[in-house]
């Protein structure tokens, strides 16, 4: 069996979610790897790629000419797998339904080539589903496979045509530049709540991060309030992440947000209200005014 | 333009759910329910683009029993004209519930399908996709704003670093984000107004579409708990817990 893998390259790097998608797809068999834009140097030195399928000409990742590309390819392999990013959610369900499959997303564990387990309502239960398709289409949460290393691969290299897309036209992007490691791969994240109260407060957590080389997230509760940008939001329906050490600060711990880190290693709580849900999953708490508390953290640091 | 709303009855998002003790799935019984809240973001934005003149009509429809009617009944009491309930007891996945709404918009010549990007039971975050494809229509996902003009749509959709701005021909998909827009509050008059407004029910079989299950759910389990925390006194015994006893830092 061979498994085809969706490989995000950002700034010439794979980013590594990518890489956890191709361990997981590993254990189905041979791996082969599609790039859009530029990307298949990186992608061809990923250990356990045999073939990288390059689409240079594809460099917005509009779903509809992807998924058209991938169905095209499908029938050379068993599984068909991203990463569960943005791009993975938008364009692995459109290829599913082209090849009239049910796909599976958010796989967290493998059973068996056909067996997957899932989260289900916020990561309140887990589901073991089997799958009768003949090829399966998945998305993997990179936070419950360690990724394969960066380099040490030598696969091939085949440059394909990309099909015209007519009915969809990127206009524009907007990303916002930080120099903080990844809020998915990074070690340490500290996350800010409404307890922050406003958004010139989100600065209180950056002497932190900065020692500790963290990425800074928030709750949707902040990020509603205006507090911080989406991409920043950690939960259910923004960015899932098991880092080593996750800092929960002002945030009440909604079953929304737990969703997003409740399988980080160490959870640490920082928050006034000593009844608040994140205590229950937080492994060190400290009851206080985060206006207080994080000067001391950061001069205890 | 006519739009289409799909909206879904889910255990309401405040229910913390427990797993049923046969490890069937999850305790639904007696369970407060109401609209899935993407959903209400969606029917929000079609009833927008309808009082902005961009839309004539808007359309929810469900798939379900009986008792999903109310959730259409929301839907009408925020605005939407009519609906249409597709009655079944079964559970539909994704796949089965986009051939559903394929054969829906076909019949009724919709010119926009806008519906929530995941529902909170499942969290598959993936029928309008799956229908998009089957429609051979474009599609606008995590959309965080649109703007119909000149016979297309243009999506700002959230992605991982930031927002993208697509331009896609109508007919499309587009699936709402949270930041869409702030659903309104369907008031008394306008609940009263909806029950008078049409529903129609019509019985899945009669749509002829295929509408297996292609997961077989194997069982369904509690997540692992987390052991007990201790609460700490000061910023430097945590500092002091995380070195040595965590080895975190």
């Amino acid at each position: 069996m061979t498994a085809l893998v969706l490989v995000e390259v950002e700034n010439g790097a794979v980013r590594q979610a990518s890489r956890s998608a191709v361990a997981a797809a590993s254990r189905f068999g041979a791996v082969d790897a599609i790039v859009f834009g530029d990307g298949a140097e990186a992608a061809a030195a990923l250990p356990g790629v045999t073939r990288v399928l390059s689409v240079p000409a594809l460099v917005n990742d509009l779903a509809e000419p992807a998924a058209d590309l991938l169905a095209a390819r499908a029938k050379d392999y068993s599984h068909i797998v991203a990463a569960a990013s943005a791009t993975g959610k938008n364009i692995l369900p459109r290829l599913a339904g082209l090849l009239d499959v049910q796909p599976i997303p958010d796989v967290v564990e493998i059973k068996d080539a056909d067996t997957f387990v899932r989260p289900i309502y916020a990561g309140n239960a887990l589901a073991t589903v089997r799958s009768s398709d003949s090829i399966k289409v998945l998305t993997i949460r990179g936070s419950n496979f360690d990724p394969i290393a960066a380099e040490g691969g030598s696969a091939t290299v085949e440059t394909i045509e990309a099909p015209a897309s007519e009915k969809s036209v990127f206009v524009k992007v907007e990303l916002s530049a930080s120099d903080r490691p990844e809020l998915e791969s990074a070690r340490v994240v500290i996350s800010g709540g409404k307890g922050m109260k406003d958004a010139a407060n989100f600065k209180l957590l950056e002497p932190i991060a900065d020692k500790l080389n963290a990425a800074i997230g928030a709750s949707r509760a902040a990020v509603d309030s205006g507090f911080a940008p989406n991409e920043m939001q950690v939960g259910q329906t923004g960015k899932i992440v098991a880092p080593e050490l996750y800092i929960a600060v002002g945030l009440s711990g909604a079953i929304q947000h737990l969703a997003g880190m409740k399988d980080s290693r160490v959870i640490v709580a920082i928050n006034t209200d000593p009844e608040a849900p994140i205590f229950k999953v937080a492994d060190y708490g400290v009851v206080g005014d985060l206006f207080e508390v994080l000067p001391e953290l950061e001069k205890a640091l | 333009m006519k739009v289409l709303v799909p909206v879904k009855r889910v255990v309401d998002y405040n229910v913390k759910v427990r797993v049923a003790a046969d490890g069937s799935g999850v305790e639904t019984q007696g369970v407060k329910m109401s609209m899935n809240p993407f959903d209400e973001i969606a029917v929000e934005e079609a009833v927008r683009l309808r009082e902005k003149g961009a839309a004539k009509e808007v359309v929810a429809v469900t798939i379900g029993a009986q008792a999903a009617q109310d959730v259409l009944r929301t839907a009408m009491a925020m605005g939407a004209d009519r609906a249409i309930l597709v009655r079944t007891d079964d559970t539909l996945e994704p796949r089965a519930v986009a051939n559903v709404l394929k054969a829906i918009a076909t019949r009724e010549d919709a010119g926009l399908i806008c519906m929530g990007k995941q529902a909170i039971d499942d969290d598959m975050n993936a029928t309008g996709q799956i229908l998009a494809a089957k429609l051979g229509w474009p599609q606008g996902t995590f959309a965080s704003a649109v703007t119909v003009a000149d016979g297309r749509i243009e999506v700002a959709r959230e992605i991982d670093g930031g927002t993208e701005v697509v331009s896609l021909t109508l007919p499309a998909v587009i699936t709402a984000d949270l930041r869409l827009n702030e659903p309104r509050y369907a008031s008394l008059p306008n609940i009263m107004k909806a029950r008078k407004k049409p529903l129609e029910t019509i019985e899945i079989d009669s749509l002829g579409v295929d509408t297996a299950s292609r997961l077989t759910v194997v069982s369904v389990a509690e997540p692992s708990e987390r052991k007990e925390g201790v609460k700490v006194n000061s910023a430097a015994e945590l500092v002091e817990k995380l070195k040595t006893e965590a080895k975190v830092i």
